[in-house]
């Protein structure tokens, strides 16, 4: 049975923390803000696209990244909010893909809105660049078969699943996330990883996706 | 002193393993913290519930403090004032008198540690000693529109750091140095935050000849100019018109304070007509402050300027609804509507005070979502993580580190 199959090579569990660094960079326009998105490190168009999935866990569903907040809370652009938070994240394979996009949507809304360009932030509402200094350190936990997997999974931090899911794919520019590759690569089964790999993580808590993935396995077993 | 593995039952315990994998990381390396006091204030109350639980997690840590006499500490309290935007004459003799005593600090703090983590202006200088090692500043500070001449006059100090720390984005500016965003936080298990017994709350009221037949909206702050308790006490009394309900003013002065008592007097004045309004000193008593905060129907953070405003997190973590000033770090810790309400104004406060006495259910929904808010972002746990990254960035130049 697939579900009790051992694998050769472990899943290493890895655990992934970061700190924000400030950038000093500030934004009080759309225009400015488009212009530094152009030139900010992929780091801060990390951090701006996934800081509310982390600080936001007891959420659902968890306000949208922080472009879309502010655009549309801090300068009244609605429209442009709502195109911003529906950019699905999830298509993006690079944050090279995933900066252009956001790029793009911005410039093909101030076209056709172009009152837009003149609205400002008060003083103290400005945009602020941010990004994302990860540090990724192994955990002692290691997996052989997907009941061990299962195990870990319930206790281990919501960070290395956040990482295991989000980071590895989009920042490491890996096909999909490492839940999925090792149960295709290493179990062999195509069908499990194709689960982990179809639905989207940004729609769901971190907690949320833990209990998720916890139970698409555990019924993988059971089958 | 509650030991690190207390905290796994409010954090998980993953999350104390993760600290101990940190800490691993950091062996060998002497961590040297230097602020000017040790007993009240947010860095102090910080330091002594942040450097036993680094020390347990096994990274060498020490707290030093500089001297200084009251001539040193009314310039440092300008200085304040001036970089939370207040207006007050700064002189060369000011400068002179900072000088003067950072010199002799020079002379005889001994800053022997791998990492030297300078907290707040008062002993900024002390980065002349700077020689191998690393030299960390950590402002405390709203700095969004700072008095230029004394930052001019700071940033001398500054750039010689590594790298300089802030608890808010909208602090930060363009820097030659590297800047990090580490929010302060709160211990859930001090006097301050635990759970108490419903009997030591009713203690503490009785003690203060406070009644509980009326709602209780309460701040607890240091009697200080940009915490505007004159501002509190108006807001309450247009609230008062249309709601009976009662105000506690609570709080102490820090020993590096020396303009608390004067605001207190005028609070008292202020307050005096007013039998609902209730003004306590209460010098560091921290079970106290807990009682009153859970004694209370709605707790309001009405700061004018705030370096990040903790008691926000505090009453939070008590699940308890907050009205709260939109500057510093407090829109970190309240997301308006969501899990409190933001004000600008004495009216917008007294409004928002209503619309939450009036709504007991959504009250309590804000409060909960509060304290869930606290518990991922702003528990001493997430605080010791950034501290010991922040110690290992030093030692990193890059935006992914493998470890």
């Amino acid at each position: 049975m697939a579900a009790l199959t051992r694998a050769q090579e472990p899943f290493r569990f890895y655990t992934r923390l970061h700190i924000s660094e400030l950038t000093g960079l500030r934004a009080t326009t759309i225009p400015q803000l488009l212009e530094t998105l152009r030139d900010i490190p992929g780091a801060c168009i990390y951090h701006h696209t996934h800081r509310f999935l982390q600080q936001h866990q007891y959420l659902s569903p968890e306000p949208p990244n922080d472009f879309a907040y502010w655009v549309s809370e801090v300068l009244g652009e609605d429209m442009l909010g709502e195109m911003l938070a529906s950019v699905d994240t999830i298509q993006y394979a690079t944050i090279r893909d995933l900066r252009e996009k956001i790029i793009s949507t911005i410039e093909a809304y101030l076209d056709s809105n172009p009152t837009a360009k003149l609205k400002f932030a008060r003083q103290g509402e400005e945009f602020h660049f941010v990004k994302s200094i990860s540090f990724v350190l192994p955990t002692e936990y290691a997996v052989y078969d997907l009941r061990e997997f299962a195990d870990i999974l319930k206790k281990i931090t919501v960070d290395s699943i956040y990482f295991h899911v989000f980071e590895s794919r989009l920042r490491l520019e890996r096909s999909a996330n490492d839940f999925a590759f090792w149960i295709e690569t290493s179990l062999g089964d195509k069908s499990l990883a194709k689960q982990l790999s179809r639905f989207d993580p940004y729609t769901l808590t971190l907690e949320n996706l833990r209990n998720t993935i916890v139970a698409i396995v555990e019924r993988r077993i059971g089958s | 002193m509650a030991k690190i593995e207390e905290y796994a039952p409010l954090v998980g315990q993953s999350v104390i393993d993760d600290l101990r994998l940190l800490a691993e990381r950091l062996k060998g390396k002497v961590v040297q913290h230097i602020n000017s006091t040790s007993v009240g204030g947010g860095v102090a109350e910080i330091l002594n519930r942040m450097v036993p639980l680094l020390r347990e997690l096994g990274v060498d840590t020490c707290w030093d403090l500089i001297k200084g006499g009251s001539q040193f500490f009314d310039v440092t309290k300008k200085f304040h004032n001036v970089l939370h935007g207040r207006p007050e004459e700064i002189t060369q003799r000011d400068f002179d008198i900072f000088m003067e005593t950072s010199l002799l600090n020079i002379e005889e703090v001994n800053t022997h540690g791998d990492i030297v983590f300078v907290h707040d202006p008062q002993p900024i200088a002390l980065v002349r000693k700077k020689q191998e090692n690393k030299w960390i500043w950590r402002c405390h500070i709203d700095v969004s529109e700072p008095h230029q001449k004394v930052w001019g006059f700071l940033m001398e100090f500054i750039s010689q750091y590594h790298a300089a720390v802030f608890s808010s984005p909208s602090f930060s500016r363009r820097l030659p140095v590297r800047q990090f965003l580490v929010a302060p936080s709160i211990d859930p298990l001090s006097d301050k935050n635990r759970e108490l017994p419903l009997e030591v709350i009713d203690k503490v009221l009785e003690k203060y000849g406070i009644v509980r037949d009326k709602p209780i909206i309460t701040q607890i702050s240091r009697f200080d100019r940009l915490k505007d308790p004159v501002g509190v006490i108006e807001a309450f009394l247009q609230v008062k018109k249309y709601i009976d309900c009662q105000l506690i003013l609570a709080g102490g002065t820090a020993t590096d304070d020396p303009e608390g008592a004067k605001v207190y007097e005028e609070v008292m004045e202020k307050a005096k007509k007013d039998t609902d309004i209730h003004i306590l000193l209460l010098p560091q008593n921290d079970i106290e402050v807990n009682a009153l905060q859970r004694a209370s129907d709605v707790i309001m953070q009405k700061s004018l300027k705030e370096g990040f405003g903790l008691t926000v997190s505090e009453a939070l973590w008590k699940a308890k609804p907050v009205v709260a000033s939109n500057v510093g770090g407090i829109p970190l810790q309240v997301t308006h509507k969501y899990s409190g309400l933001l004000c600008h104004s004495i009216d917008g406060a007294a409004f928002a005070i209503k619309q939450l006495l009036n709504s007991p259910a959504y009250a309590k929904k804000l409060g909960e979502n509060g304290r869930e808010h606290v518990r991922n972002n702003f528990l001493l746990t997430r605080h010791l993580k950034d501290y010991m990254l922040l110690f290992l960035s030093l030692y990193h130049q890059e935006d992914l580190v493998y470890l």
